[in-house]
């Protein structure tokens, strides 16, 4: 297997972008993906995206993306795993330069979610969970995620406040990237009397809904001096993971933990030879508030029922001892759900140029990635590392 | 030509409540399986859940999916029913804010939904505070 790197990233202020299409926002992603790679070729697409067919009734997007983006008839693939398509589509990317098969790749992610109004938007999203015994009672993406925090409280005797405390953070680190959808600061007060979407989570524990693409371009390390002459430091891929887990929320044995998280996590940081104490800098799949504390659990950060406290005291902000989404991550910055894996690579590897301003990890050279669909039913996790 | 919905072949779940218990394990899996997620066995005994069980955790739904947005705002929860088997189901007739995790329930049987222009009715269990 050949060694891997990332060698260009893009992608664009995310939001509601009425005026650009489906194809306009990935292949804007992907050109300023490729322009950063300054590469005058690519070999082969991957694209990452949950459902272009519920979200703009348009499937086929290997042909329709391929076909925009200009660059020749490319073998393209789209991957879809939920909220987890772009991670994936990653991972994909990933293998398809270590084996040898092609060496200039880029993975793009891409979700253009306001074309249809919001109970269909929720639909749409509500088809990632057991649509035959879960969708079918009613339940939505924050009710999955609500029970999980209400089983968590529950269980380890967490406070709205101390899961509000992850809002607050991610918000004041969005506040600094230009690429935010919602860069406005708010505090525990506001998300803790925000309206209540599904009991005990209030919409400012909830990530938005977004129009937005990210991408970015791979190739085998032996060729990174000879593609990019040497103008950017390069970011080297040593790990990568990925597990899936029970669709249905019932099905699961405990309520509060996200095993393919552990799983997925075990593997990358098998591969990589690194621990959990080696990494600098982390994004996380916060979709909902209580996400970040059970997710920064699982990779082995804090112990089972400390996450929660540990956001309250600071210790995932930027400055603190373990630094967790830098970006805003999908609070702040958004979430179109195919981008989102692809957007948590390209902060982490601005992060390892150190291109990141405000929000910047002062010295950080080891980062991890952890992507997830659903509640928790697929999830793919990355180690990058820089010079 | 589409001679049957694809709900119909889900009465035997929705509408009694049918589960699959691991001949070799005793995992009991709703719906049923072709082959145990924890032993990997593939005979099952048929069974039906029992219609008692407790919460294991809730929430109440205020934003809804578009079917069911005449309904919200409404409690739904997972439930252990009594022997093992899990589900996910409405919990009705109760003041939402007096449910409780460890809260006893009865599952009946009751209108889920109406599909489509002509409002054709699907039903399964919700739950009850007991």
């Amino acid at each position: 297997m050949r060694d891997v790197a990332v060698i260009g990233v893009g992608m664009m202020k995310w939001g509601e972008l009425w005026e650009k299409s489906l194809r306009d926002i990935y292949v804007e992603a992907a050109l300023n993906a490729i322009d950063d790679a300054g590469v005058d070729r690519v070999d082969s697409l991957y694209i990452g995206c949950m459902s272009g067919g519920l979200f703009n009734g348009q499937e086929h997007l290997g042909s329709l993306m391929a076909d925009y983006l200009g660059l020749g008839p490319l073998p393209a693939v789209r991957v879809e795993s939920a909220c987890a398509s772009g991670g994936l589509a990653f991972r994909q990317g990933w293998m398809e330069v270590a084996s040898g098969i092609s060496d200039v790749v880029l993975v793009g992610g891409v979700e253009k979610m306001t074309d249809v109004g919001g109970d269909e938007a929720t639909y749409a999203l509500s088809t990632a969970a057991d649509q035959t015994y879960e969708g079918y009672h009613g339940i939505t993406f924050p009710g999955l995620y609500a029970m999980i925090a209400r089983a968590y409280m529950d269980q380890y005797g967490a406070t709205s406040e101390q899961l509000a405390a992850v809002a607050v953070k991610n918000h004041l680190n969005g506040s600094n990237n230009p690429y935010a959808q919602y860069p406005h600061k708010v505090t525990v007060e506001q998300v803790v009397n925000s309206v209540m979407v599904a009991d005990p989570l209030h919409i400012l524990d909830c990530s938005p809904i977004t129009d937005g693409a990210a991408a970015v371009v791979l190739c085998p390390m032996s060729m990174v001096s000879d593609l990019t002459k040497g103008k950017r430091p390069t970011v080297k891929i040593t790990g990568s993971g990925h597990s899936t887990d029970t669709i249905a929320l019932h099905a699961r044995d405990d309520l509060t933990w996200f095993g393919a998280t552990e799983r997925a996590a075990a593997a990358a940081f098998k591969m990589a030879g690194r621990k959990p104490s080696d990494i600098q800098v982390t994004e996380v799949h916060d979709c909902f508030t209580i996400a970040e504390i059970g997710v920064t659990e699982a990779l082995g950060y804090f112990e089972r029922g400390k996450g929660a406290a540990a956001a309250a005291d600071g210790l995932t902000a930027i400055g603190g001892p373990k630094p967790v989404n830098p970006s805003g991550g999908l609070k702040s910055k958004g979430h179109p759900v195919g981008a989102t894996g692809v957007a948590q690579i390209v902060e982490l590897v601005k992060q390892l140029r150190g291109e990141c301003d405000d929000r910047q990890i002062a010295g950080a050279r080891l980062a991890l990635a952890q992507n997830m669909g659903g509640s928790g039913g697929s999830t793919v996790v990355h180690i990058l590392e820089g010079e | 030509m589409k001679s049957q919905p694809a709900y119909w072949r889900e009465r035997p779940q929705f509408y009694r409540m049918e589960a699959g218990k691991c001949t070799a394990c005793g995992k009991i899996c709703y719906p049923p399986r072709l082959i145990c997620p924890v032993c990997q066995a593939r005979t099952f005994e048929k069974i039906n859940l029992p219609l008692e069980g407790k919460l294991l955790t809730f929430t109440v739904v205020r934003v809804a999916p578009s079917k069911f947005v005449d309904q919200a705002p409404y409690a739904i929860g997972l439930i252990e029913t009594d022997g093992g088997g899990r589900l996910m189901a409405q919990i009705v007739d109760c003041d939402p804010d007096s449910l409780a995790i460890g809260q006893e329930v009865k599952l009946e049987f009751r209108k889920i939904s109406a599909d489509g222009e002509a409002g054709i009715i699907c039903y399964g269990h919700k739950g009850v505070p007991a």
